[in-house]
């Protein structure tokens, strides 16, 4: 199947500042894609190419079988866009919103349907300024979604939302994707990444320096597992003829067994056939923080 | 264009809905009016031999086309700029920008709001002049209108230039008041020229908005077109809106 989004060397520099480098992702139809890197990382401005708001000094950029460079406006209309801090005249009504928004990309449903799609129905006549929060953060969706998008960029959602605030727009997010639309992610969270993203690509100084989905990329990039128990036995050397076993380790009565995936079962059977049975055996495995902050230097983190 | 339309009506309808600047906007000319009119505006009777000022004609006659201007520039220069910098703050433009509004939508619509709401208060200015003041009639009325138009592109376009340059609303606010002031001072609003000491007659004969308040008063007081001050008025609508243009930013 052919990719809904395919970015190929994109670069891009303001002035002395290289913020975009190398960055080459593929979206597919009906998935939510993540652009997951810490700030600065040239994340905003790739996806602002991808939606052709910017020009990019290098690289090949196709979405929905369009160039963005030349067919801005005719990608526009077949788009949906949340830009990061953007925002809404405080004395502007929620009605007024999306029928203004409606008549700038026509061709979506009637706004009235967006409105109640998105639960705002009681609140035609609520002013911006006054809504909650989470109302804000459903119209603000609302309006990026009154044309029927086939894709969505969404960028920097959760930034500055407490957390219960932070759940429920993960759950709009989730939502827009059961409705069949493809979903561009930008986001700095990890947890907001591993949680709703089904890829992504780890982007760092202006590059992307890992792409996959969560469980991909922490296999790919972390030491795998750890099996640690407690045990008066200091011979264990036989555990390291097992499958998957790298490395036994151990310091005084802690033993860890460093291997892949598929080494915690061998390691449990190895031990109870020689009657040697833990009561504390444990397994670590790196987490998708580990891997981002492997990737992208510890000093880099948000 | 419909773009332009849809925006311009959404503004209208904030900006009524902003009682204290609906006030403010409407309500200064008549002050300023009021408490030039009361300052100024005496008929000087005059000795011969004393500096003959307002060029020899009746006070309130050379007052009324002035504050024209001063109209123009309250609601141009202070709530436009500081309009369009807050939206700019707050990211409702990147809002916009989001839906493939293009630039010429947003600066067009906030110039038509600019224009229905400072010709409403000029309106009223001119209006009340005529009635309280014994002002008297423009001498070519068509020629004035015309003059209107260019000398409210030429105020409209600094107030989208002060609004794309300044960072933030309160700045513009700033800004926009001290201009106001000066146009008051120094352009022909206040003080008669004549009487203004060399150095602040410089600032006036140097100051964009000068030439803005002579294109409105020729036509009133002579029924004449003031040729080189509507050209220096156009040059003024064209530089700032193209520099305007230019150093627009969305983010």
């Amino acid at each position: 199947m052919d990719p809904v989004i395919a970015v190929e060397g994109l670069a891009k520099r303001y002035g002395d500042l290289q913020a975009v480098a190398d960055v080459s992702f593929e979206v597919h139809q009906g998935e939510i894609f993540g652009l997951l890197g810490p700030n600065g990382a040239g994340k905003t401005t790739s996806v602002e190419c991808v939606q052709g708001l910017r020009r990019p000094d290098a690289g090949r950029i196709d979405v929905l079988g369009l160039d963005p460079t030349t067919h801005a406006s005719a990608l526009r209309e077949r788009i949906g866009a949340q830009l990061q801090e953007s925002s809404l005249p405080q004395r502007l009504r929620v009605g007024e919103a999306l029928a203004l928004f409606s008549s700038f990309q026509p061709g979506g449903p009637p706004w009235r349907s967006v409105m109640r799609d998105w639960g705002l129905e009681g609140k035609e006549k609520a002013a911006f300024g006054r809504l909650s929060g989470g109302q804000r953060q459903r119209l603000l969706v609302a309006v990026a979604l009154v044309n029927d998008p086939e894709v969505v960029f969404l960028d920097e959602m959760t930034t500055g939302l407490d957390p219960a605030a932070r759940r429920s727009t993960w759950e709009l997010i989730e939502r827009i994707r059961s409705q069949g639309t493809t979903v561009v992610l930008v986001t700095h969270f990890m947890d907001e990444a591993e949680r709703l993203c089904d890829r992504l690509a780890v982007v760092a100084d202006g590059r992307v320096v890992a792409t996959g989905t969560p469980a991909e990329l922490v296999a790919a990039h972390s030491d795998g597992v750890t099996v640690t128990f407690t045990t008066t036995e200091t011979d264990l050397r036989f555990l390291e003829a097992l499958p998957d076993v790298r490395r036994v380790e151990v310091r005084g009565d802690r033993a860890a067994v460093h291997g892949g995936p598929s080494a915690p079962p061998h390691v449990g059977r190895a031990l109870v056939d020689r009657g040697i049975v833990p009561d504390d055996m444990g397994i670590e495995r790196a987490s998708l923080e580990d891997v981002y902050l492997r990737l992208v230097g510890t000093e880099a983190g948000p | 264009m419909t773009r332009v339309r849809a925006l311009s009506l959404t503004e209208l309808r904030l900006f009524l809905r902003e009682p204290v600047t609906v006030l403010f906007t409407l309500a200064l000319p008549l002050m300023v009016l009021y408490v030039l009119n009361g300052v100024f505006g005496q008929d000087q009777g005059g000795d011969p031999g004393e500096i003959i000022v307002y060029r020899g004609f009746p006070a309130p006659d050379w007052y009324t086309p002035a504050y024209v201007a001063m109209a123009l520039a309250g609601f141009c220069l202070i709530a436009l700029p500081a309009h369009l910098v807050e939206y700019h703050e707050t990211g409702v433009l990147r809002r916009l920008q989001a839906s493939g509004v293009p630039r010429g939508a947003v600066l067009g619509s906030q110039a038509v709001i600019a224009l229905v709401v400072a010709t409403v208060g000029s309106g009223l200015l001119v209006a009340a002049a005529i009635a309280f003041t014994g002002t008297n009639a423009p001498e070519n009325l068509l020629l004035f209108l015309v003059a209107y138009l260019v000398a409210a592109a030429a105020v409209i376009a600094i107030g989208l230039l002060l609004g794309v340059l300044l960072p933030t609303a309160r700045a513009a606010q700033s800004v926009g008041i001290l201009a106001w002031f000066v146009t008051l001072f120094v352009g022909g609003a206040g003080p008669p020229p004549e009487v203004l000491p060399d150095g602040l007659r410089t600032v006036g004969d140097w100051w964009p908005l000068t030439p803005v308040v002579q294109t409105l008063q020729e036509p009133w007081l002579t029924g004449e077109w003031a040729t080189r001050a509507s050209l220096v008025t156009a040059a003024v609508a064209c530089g700032s809106l193209a520099v305007a243009w230019r150093a627009y930013r969305w983010d």
